[in-house]
């Protein structure tokens, strides 16, 4: 099956340039969804208990390469696959605005191609170095997608940024490989999960974190999450879905699959990510709220869900650790369901965030407004993946939000008093961050899509064509699907979470515990559906026997209100900015209002991060300053240029001279 | 179940009680304990006014607002008795499912591009936000003190034995008052009854909605006052056997009708800027009552 994985990928790749504009978006397209039919199939035979298990024989570098689809493979590459398939088939249709960019579009299915390729391998492949290529193959392909408008200086800028960050991430797991192949001989992960085994104590926790800071980088958790609100806006809408949904979830990957091949002390490690996580979390959803860029503000959301993820691998850990086997199993579950429901909602958002622009040119929500009217379906789809990242029932963030409560609550009956402050800690932080989600998303749907329009754009608006909504209805049933079948999905969960727990008891543990609650809410869920049916239709048989009229909008008296007289995204907001103000920054251009006769006056503000002003742009105004006191030695003349070339030579042939001759006088001094 | 047919007739005369309360304290004779329920009786016989500038949003919203507080009181139980729907973890449920509702009531706001219902949406969703965490510690209490994670269990498993139990219970009452009044946007948070939109939270996001719908809206509020009464009721009543439980239950509803009853005459709204801490303080006081708890049980080691 590998060979022809890789086979067909590489026919594709060759061919792209070659076929005509219409034909190179229909093969990109084939060869992925040929590629997931195959390893669907053997991740779905992993999910059933079968995982699946080959060696080759590799090179001297590498040494033997071994592929293990397990359970946890098995369960990404899922997500992987449906992402790629819906997001391939949204990308096919949005990307027909760019016809006349043939080579572009060369490249870009070349990069697209090889992306899902290069994540399909991560999961699957054993062997460090191997890894480490794959990685490279994926944060440059990514790249690459990322700067198709490459005519735009923000594009460029985003994606360098990115790019730039990926590799300090490269960085941190090569030192980590660098580490287990100088240790062990080997860059076989069951070698070093051998090694691991009998080491305990500091070496694996600090091992574990180096790999969890590069894995960190690249799944976006505070503070190393700036590159994710510059890249997510700066690509177009399918990739944005495949960044959030699928490219950040395989720094989940990489955090648990080195869980399971480092074996660290896994309560000191858990506590470490719990508190990362809700701060992520919290950080994520805050920055979202004062937004006024539509995709940088999911972009900010991708950080909240990647917390809260994070919570759900901090509480298994601490479930390992302490022997909780309950919350081990409620915790992982969670981190792993929600890994499959952010991957939903998350490209559910950004596809249809790609309908706006696609119909207004801009993703700035202050200029939007009125858009339910124009484009009726892509607000149904945005308001349902609204509901569902607010974690509100009945859809598929609930049940994930729901197990980690869970798993916190029942963690409270048996803990101590340090236990009990970071739970009161996770559970005020998971509150919060469902409240702040639900603000931002309030103010996301109804500043976009509710009230008139903001700006009268020059061109007409319209809804997107049906093909483009499909693969948005597919993801939307997933997300209705989930909420009110949790219990089948859950069963699917089974073997990954007992791989990730290492014990077969959690099929008990689900049995006894879980089912029975989600069938409960399974069936709180069809009755809520049942009872809004009913009361709706009384309500529609009541008002057909009375007059309805329809009038404008009541305005206390007002007679002639405008469309700017509306709440705007920032007034909507601006309690909370002021409430949170010390935790904000914002950049502001004013200028009042004044005199008898009124002048004209304007109002700006910028939100800017700052964390990213503390941890990127203050180190490297400090570094610039420090390199600016040798900016003399760049004059321009060529001649000074030849000198420093001669005495660099010079000064290196003199090093061993000096050598010599400084221990010559120490020598001198010692006879004295 | 019998906890759903318990805060149906509470939520009947719940409000008439809080209006006749302020009307006798400010030495008037007020209408009658049924008026507000003839009054939205009448709204359902009306027709609709709406607006040019709403969606479909506008038209579901009342009728998902008033669902998911029905649904809410499907999982509150009664003493022994437990709800429609019962699970671990079933006051997450309970919490979301109202948020759900909250949802909808903001973004129908939203849809009228009015920029008094503007207005009030931000507020609404910045409150109750910050209104969650105390409900949700104070729930957390309460499992921590009786050792389970779902309403039947826990209040039936709630014992006032101690002192300290006792002023647990208490402050959580308060807790609880204080949660009734900012969900119904009452008195110190919000006034119903002002004459100016912009310094009404609740109110002027319901501006635009008329017939049906606002009766829909109106009862969904009467019915959220027996909600939490209920959760109140259910505090002292865990082990009572129903004879005296159900007239108890409709004691302590109407002792917290005229106390909010009281609390509207006497106290003025908060500046709306202040909201914020008061709210805080709110969860402070249930981090009170879970470190009390801690106490009873002798983990502060």
């Amino acid at each position: 099956m590998i060979p022809a994985f890789l086979a067909i990928g590489f026919f594709v790749i060759l061919t792209i340039p070659f076929v005509g504009v219409k034909y190179k978006g229909i093969l990109v397209y084939l060869a992925i969804v040929v590629n997931a039919g195959l390893t669907g199939y053997l991740a779905l035979q992993a999910l059933m208990g079968l995982p699946f298990e080959t060696i080759f024989q590799g090179s001297a570098v590498t040494g033997a390469i071994a592929i293990r689809l397990d359970a946890l493979s098995a369960w990404f590459i899922l997500i992987i696959n449906f992402i790629f398939i819906t997001g391939g088939f949204y990308g096919f249709f949005y990307m027909k605005a760019y016809q006349n960019q043939s080579k572009n579009l060369s490249l870009h299915g070349i990069a697209f191609v090889l992306l899902y390729s290069a994540l399909i391998s991560l999961t699957v492949i054993q062997n460090g170095m191997v890894f480490l290529i794959a990685w490279e193959i994926m944060a440059l392909t990514a790249f690459i997608s990322v700067i198709f408008e490459h005519e735009k200086m923000a594009t460029i800028k985003a994606g360098f940024n990115y790019l730039l960050q990926s590799h300090v991430a490269i960085i941190f797991l090569m030192l980590g490989f660098m580490w287990a192949a100088y240790k062990t001989g080997s860059y076989d992960f069951q070698v070093l999960s051998n090694y691991t085994a009998g080491e305990k104590g500091a070496a694996t926790v600090i091992l574990f974190t180096t790999f969890f800071v590069g894995f960190a980088l690249k799944a976006g958790f505070v503070p190393f999450h700036t590159w994710l609100p510059y890249a997510h806006p700066a690509a177009p809408a399918h990739i944005s879905g495949i960044m959030s949904g699928v490219m950040i979830k395989i720094g989940i990957f990489g955090i648990l699959r080195m869980m399971l091949v480092i074996k660290p002390d896994f309560a000191i490690i858990g506590y470490i990510i719990l508190v990362v996580s809700v701060i992520s979390g919290l950080y994520g959803v805050m920055l979202a709220i004062v937004q006024h860029n539509l995709k940088r503000l999911l972009a900010y959301h991708s950080i909240e869900n990647i917390g809260i993820i994070g919570m759900g691998i901090g509480l298994g850990s601490i479930g390992l650790g302490t022997g909780n086997l309950v919350l081990a199993t409620l915790g992982f579950a969670a981190a792993l369901l929600h890994v499959w429901n952010h991957a939903l909602f998350k490209s559910l958002l950004f596809f249809t965030a790609g309908n706006v622009y696609q119909a207004t040119h801009t993703l700035n929500i202050e200029q939007l407004g009125g858009l339910i009217k124009k484009m009726p379906q892509t607000a149904f789809l945005f308001l349902i993946a609204a509901i569902a990242i607010s974690g509100l029932p009945p859809f598929n963030g609930f049940i994930s939000e729901f197990i980690l409560y869970s798993g916190l609550y029942h963690w409270l009956l048996d803990a101590r008093l340090l236990s009990l402050v970071a739970i009161i800690f996770a559970i005020l932080g998971l509150v919060m961050i469902g409240g702040l989600a639900m603000l931002c998303f309030t103010k996301a749907f109804g500043v976009v899509f509710l009230g008139n329009a903001r700006h009268t754009f020059k061109h007409e608006v319209h809804e997107v064509s049906f093909q483009q909504l499909i693969p948005l209805y597919l993801i939307a049933f997933f997300i209705v699907a989930i909420g009110f079948f949790p219990g089948f999905f859950l069963k699917l969960l089974i073997e990954p979470v007992s791989l990730l727990a290492g014990n077969n008891g959690v099929a008990g543990i689900f049995e006894t515990n879980t089912m029975q609650t989600m069938q409960q809410i399974s069936w709180a869920a069809w009755s809520f559906i049942a009872l809004i049916s009913v009361i709706f239709i009384v309500r529609k048989l009541v008002l057909r026997k009375q007059t309805v009229a329809v009038e404008p909008t009541w305005s206390c008296g007002y007679v002639k209100p405008t469309a700017n007289m509306q709440y705007t995204a920032s007034s909507f907001v601006r309690s909370y900015t002021k409430l949170f103000k010390p935790l904000l920054l914002s950049f502001k251009k004013e200028k009042k209002i004044q005199g008898t006769f009124p002048s004209d006056g304007f109002y700006e503000s910028h939100p800017y991060d700052k964390l990213e002003k503390w941890f990127i742009d203050k180190p490297i105004l400090a570094f610039k300053s420090f390199m600016s006191r040798f900016i003399f030695l760049q004059n321009g003349k060529l001649q000074i240029y030849i000198l420093y070339g001669i005495t660099f030579i010079i000064l290196i042939i003199c090093i061993p001279i000096v050598y010599e001759l400084f221990f010559q006088v120490i020598g001198y001094f010692k006879q004295l | 179940m019998l906890s759903f047919v318990l805060i149906l007739i509470a939520s009947v005369f719940f409000t008439g009680i809080i209006v006749r309360t302020k009307s006798m304290a400010s030495g008037r004779k007020g209408p009658g304990i049924m008026q507000p329920v003839k009054d939205v009786v009448r709204l359902f016989k009306k027709g609709a006014v709406y607006s040019r500038t709403t969606s479909f949003i506008f038209q579901i919203a009342p009728t998902i607002y008033f669902s998911s507080v029905v649904m809410a009181m499907m999982v509150v139980p009664f003493g022994q008795s437990r709800g429609f729907i019962s699970f671990n973890g079933d006051f997450v449920f309970f919490a979301y499912v109202l948020a759900l509702g909250k949802f909808f009531s903001i973004i129908s706001a939203l849809d009228t591009g009015s920029s008094f219902e503007g207005m009030g949406a931000s507020r609404e969703a910045l409150y109750s936000l910050l209104a969650e965490p105390a409900f949700f510690i104070l729930m957390g209490s309460f499992a921590l003190l009786t050792g389970y994670t779902s309403f039947h269990e826990m209040f039936a498993a709630l014992h006032l034995g101690s002192y300290i139990s006792y002023a647990i219970a208490i402050l959580a009452t308060f807790v609880l008052v204080m949660i009734v009044m900012i969900e119904n946007s009452r008195m110190p948070i919000d006034d119903p009854k002002t004459h100016l939109e912009l310094t009404m939270i609740h109110e002027v996001m319901i501006l635009d909605n008329s017939g049906f719908d606002l009766g829909l809206i109106m009862s969904a509020g009467f019915l959220k006052f027996a909600l939490y009464g209920a959760i109140i009721a259910n505090l002292f009543l865990g082990m009572v056997p129903y004879q005296y439980s159900i007239p108890l239950f409709f004691i302590i509803q109407g002792l917290l009708a005229v106390v909010i009853g009281l609390i509207e005459s006497f106290i003025a709204r908060f500046r709306m800027s202040h909201n914020p801490q008061f709210i805080f303080a709110l969860t402070s006081v249930s981090l009170l009552i879970f470190f009390g708890v801690l106490l009873v049980l002798g983990k502060f080691v």
